[in-house]
């Protein structure tokens, strides 16, 4: 008997746009023991189903049945729901840091939760919190009982909700991306701790998360949502391997792996997902699928089951549409390129001075040595805090270095001042990892692209505005937008708008700050390939900063990896994956998780077609009984 | 540029989306929170009308037939000496000296509006102006004029308007730059704290790495960004400034007598012991005053919620015999940002 079942779960959130159709007639369950994965993109409604089935949306309608050990949550009272969390349902959250309180000791906390629920004394309470600390490993437990949270890093903090969420061994843990705010090396732990408490305490475990790779590892069984609606459930292998949905075939098509070597260009998604707003017609997928029929916008699709357990909505299977695999030909011959960038034992240390105590540095980078030749793309690799954004500032001129020098294009560019430093800005560009922040949200496009050519006296007036155009055209915007508010584009459609902008003035090096890592999947393919047609259209230099290996062995020709803000290793992508001679490469190469390859033949059968009117008025019935 | 050209099927996608699904423009979703708020309209209503007595105010004069200083001792007064309370000539009744109390405090008004809306925008500029500097600049500047703030904020308002008013003699100028004085660092700090936040911003350091000048980035970047609390605290500071002018002209350091003012109004009426016989003296100006000075602070407050970028969740939609969301009924419903 599975442990939850949900049926026909939909869920409507009004607001004041209008009525949010945040899930459409979902339905799942999960076996006792096994882990079950919910993949989506952001925005496909893994968050709000949870969160509705805990009980934890007020505000929304919500039709369907939840079953959980044979009672219906969605039926409970407020109280029920929670007794049942925490006790009975385990929650981890994404961001450790803010879902704990700054304010009390972690022991406190964990121990107030077992006090909600059970009548025991406080030192049965604190053997308990120890015992289980000392389990998620935790070491010395008994003294860190009374640490505050901040006194914690973000791995260990991520172990402590884990720990506060097994405390009362409940039967189900929710993980609500558990491990996007931490880093590979980090997740890898975190992901292995989970299997190990799911081992020991026989704990079933419903994962959300937009990494496929990492899914693809730990699950037993997964289901792939997309805008609200359950597109493909069935065993992970099989779903990984042979996609039934041509949804969950082009999102693995559209993420970089880290098997492959870099040159050729992803095959993203095209297009965004739909507004949520809208009454899902038809094939909610339809104008996005590369294997869109007529059938597929006129009439809702069929839910097909497989003989293997898999279903998918769709009136189709998966096939490949005929792989449109670009050489990009950049494979260079890099080291007899003129060298762009000269950086040159390049030091920063931070002074903290107060008044009272002694006088504190911080060194942040400690003697960078790097040459970047032109049309090349150098990637810079490392986990947070080891300095690498803080370089690429460096480089751009924005931040002073303490020692050593910076020669862009034969002139250094650490020492220049004023209006020396105005024109320099022309030669380098940045562009930026959040495409919200980095755009001002109270000026129009045209006037943000246009920025560069407004700051350098290149253009004004009419003639900006065509150059401002002719921009937005090669970065794949509609040039009729120039009017509009970035507010007004999509997260992958601002990121062109802020490669248009570092574009503008031809710059000799465009440094990339984790441009892809806010995106999505399929967007980000879109952006990444963007990015190599405009280096191979322009011959431009780009310095690649991310945390992603796989990202980054898919764009770079030279991967740097950084660790503590020292260079460890340096060398051609192909050679440093091939054979990493550091021990910090190769902690980072392990903990990547690759999806396994996909099949080539399916051999699974098509078993029942399940009509649409079936699947969808069944839960309009329903609710209206 | 085979690949840019397919990428291009993105922008007809997204445009085909917004054509069906309407997504408001700030603008009109603004407007749409400003009439489904009764309280946020009442007060517009009001200061709209108030606003047209004082402009025409003569108009009210003339209506009555008297002027705001005639002092009409045969009608105006009881054969005692004392004030005609309401009645069909007097429609607010007189004051003390047997002046029309509804056409000064039409006139008056018009001192208590100028004042209002004047101190509140020099005090508005002054404030945003050093604001901007401080938090865009932190450093020293952000240490001496932050210094400079609590400065002004810990003289007493009272005994330094008294000792300006004993030197300069009270005048409408002074009032109101006493009044400015005193208020501009309540803006000068909100101003102060959203620069500092919007300059670590990324897209602040966009403008700087594209070479803009602090000044371009001030003037084009920060300032539309400041637009809600400009706006919303200028609001608020017409009707602390119409309160101040009030206190002034109470205590003789403000509107010169005869000229009618609110505050002044109220001191007249305090002055002998009339109000004890004569209650409209009293009750009519304190009623003006109060009713304005409420009517900007909810408007003030009206803006700031109809100005709130975030979407906001809106009660669920009453279902026949679906006793599930009972409990979301009770207030429940207004809690928290969207779940996305």
């Amino acid at each position: 008997m599975p442990l939850i079942e949900a049926h026909n779960v939909t869920i409507r959130i009004p607001t004041e746009d209008g009525v949010i159709y945040a899930a459409n007639s979902i339905s799942f369950s999960v076996e006792a023991g096994e882990v079950f994965g919910i993949a989506g993109e952001s925005g496909s409604g893994k968050s709000v189903l949870m969160q509705a089935i805990t009980g934890l949306l007020p505000g929304a309608e919500i039709t369907g049945e939840v079953l959980f050990q044979g009672q219906d949550l969605l039926k409970m009272s407020q109280k029920e729901l929670q007794d049942l969390r925490g006790s009975h349902i385990g929650m981890v959250f994404q961001d450790p840091l803010s879902s704990l309180h700054p304010y009390f000791t972690i022991g406190s906390q964990i121990t107030e939760m077992i006090h909600t629920h059970r009548k025991i004394s406080a030192e049965e309470a604190r053997a308990l919190t120890v015992d289980m600390l000392e389990k998620v490993g935790i070491e010395d437990a008994e003294s860190r009982f009374d640490d505050y949270p901040h006194q914690f890093s973000g791995g260990m903090r991520q172990r402590v909700m884990i720990a506060m969420a097994l405390v009362l061994h409940p039967p189900l843990i929710i993980a609500d991306e558990p491990t996007t705010a931490l880093d590979v090396t980090v997740q890898v732990q975190i992901m292995d701790l989970l299997d190990e408490m799911r081992r020991t305490f026989g704990t079933t475990v419903i994962m959300i998360t937009h990494d496929l790779g990492l899914l693809a590892n730990i699950a037993d069984h997964a289901m792939v949502m997309y805008a609200g609606t359950r597109l493909e459930i069935g065993a992970t292998e099989s779903l990984f391997s042979n996609p039934a949905h041509p949804y969950t075939l082009g999102l693995l098509k559209s993420s970089p792996s880290s098997q492959e070597t870099g040159g050729k260009s992803l095959e993203p998604i095209q297009g965004n997902p739909p507004s949520l707003l809208d009454r899902p017609r038809a094939c909610i997928f339809a104008e996005r699928c590369p294997q869109v029929q007529n059938q597929c916008r006129s009439a809702r699709p069929p839910l097909q089951k497989y003989d293997d357990g898999a279903e998918a909505l769709c009136h189709f299977s998966a096939h490949d549409t005929q792989a449109m695999t670009v050489d990009t030909g950049l494979q260079k011959s890099a080291s007899k390129r003129p060298i762009v960038v000269d950086v040159q034992d390049v030091r920063l240390t931070f002074h903290a001075k107060s008044m009272f105590g002694k006088k504190r540095s911080t060194e942040v980078l400690k003697g960078i040595n790097l040459q970047i030749h032109k049309g090349e793309t150098f990637g810079l690799v490392g986990e947070s805090g080891c300095g690498k954004s803080t370089l690429a500032r460096v480089i751009a001129g924005l931040i002073p270095a303490s020692a050593g020098e910076v020669t862009l294009d034969g002139v250094p560019i650490l020492s220049v001042t004023g209006q020396r430093w105005r024109q320099m800005r022309r030669h380098v560009q940045l562009v930026f990892q959040d495409p919200v922040g980095s755009l001002n949200p109270r000026r129009r496009i045209g006037a943000i692209i246009g920025d560069p050519f407004r700051i350098h006296d290149v253009a004004h007036g009419a003639e900006q505005k065509k150059k401002v155009q002719e921009l937005m055209e090669m970065v794949g915007l509609n040039p009729e937008h120039y009017n509009r508010f970035p507010s007004e584009f999509s997260g992958g459609q601002r990121q062109r708008i802020g490669i248009a902008r570092a574009l503008a003035l031809k710059p000799s090096l465009i440094i990339f700050d984790e441009p892809v890592s806010a995106l999505d999947v399929s967007i980000q393919a879109q952006i990444l390939n963007l990015m190599q047609e405009l280096q191979r259209d322009l011959n431009l230099t780009y310095l690649f900063i991310s945390h992603d290996l796989s990202v980054v062995r898919h764009v770079c020709d030279k991967i740097a990896v950084m660790d503590a803000g020292q260079i460890v290793e340096l060398n051609q992508s192909d050679k440093l994956f091939a054979e990493p001679t550091h021990p910090f490469t190769r902690k980072l190469l392990d903990a990547i998780q690759d999806p396994p390859p996909l099949q080539e033949s399916s051999a699974r059968k098509l078993v029942e077609t399940e009509p649409a009117a079936a699947v969808f008025d069944g839960a309009v019935m329903e609710a209206s009984l | 540029m085979t690949q840019i050209n397919e990428t291009k099927p993105v922008e007809t996608n997204a445009s085909k989306a917004s054509e069906k699904v309407v997504q408001r423009s700030s603008f009109a979703l603004t407007m749409r929170r400003i009439l489904k708020d009764p309280a946020l309209l009442t007060a517009v209503v009001f200061i709209v009308i108030l606003s047209l007595i004082a402009i025409f105010s003569p108009l009210v004069a003339y209506w009555t037939g008297h002027d705001p200083n005639a002092q009409f001792r045969e009608t105006g007064m009881s054969p005692f000496g004392l004030p005609v309370g309401p009645n069909g000539e007097f429609l607010l009744g007189a004051d003390q000296l047997g002046r029309d109390v509804l056409v000064r405090l039409a006139y008056g008004a018009r001192i208590s509006l100028a004042v209002g809306v004047l101190a509140a925008f020099a005090s508005a500029v002054i404030g945003i102006t050093i604001g901007m500097i401080s938090g865009f600049f932190g450093g020293w500047v952000d240490v001496v004029l932050g210094r400079v703030m609590d400065l002004v904020m810990s003289v007493p308002f009272l005994l330094c308007a008294l000792a300006l008013v004993s030197v300069f003699g009270p005048s409408l100028t002074l009032s109101i730059g006493v009044i400015v004085f005193f208020s501009w660092t309540t803006m000068g700090r909100v101003i102060r704290a959203e620069t500092a936040s919007l300059t670590k911003r990324e897209f602040i350091e966009a403008s700087r790495s594209l070479g803009a000048s602090p000044l371009s980035i001030l003037l084009r970047d920060i300032l539309p960004n400041l637009s809600v609390p400009i706006i919303v605290y200028t609001t608020m500071m017409i009707p602390s400034s119409i309160v101040f002018e009030a206190t002034l002209s109470f205590l003789g350091l403000g509107i010169t007598p005869p000229t009618a003012s609110w505050g002044g109004m109220l001191a007249d009426a305090g002055a002998n012991s009339v109000y004890l016989v004569a209650w409209w003296l009293v009750v009519f100006p304190g009623l003006a005053l109060l009713m304005s000075t409420l009517a900007f602070n909810i408007l003030g407050d009206g803006l700031r919620d109809a100005l709130d970028p975030k979407g906001r969740r809106i009660k669920p939609r009453k279902k026949k015999g679906n006793t599930l969301f009972g409990w979301l009924a009770k207030g429940k419903a207004s809690e928290g940002g969207t779940h996305q």
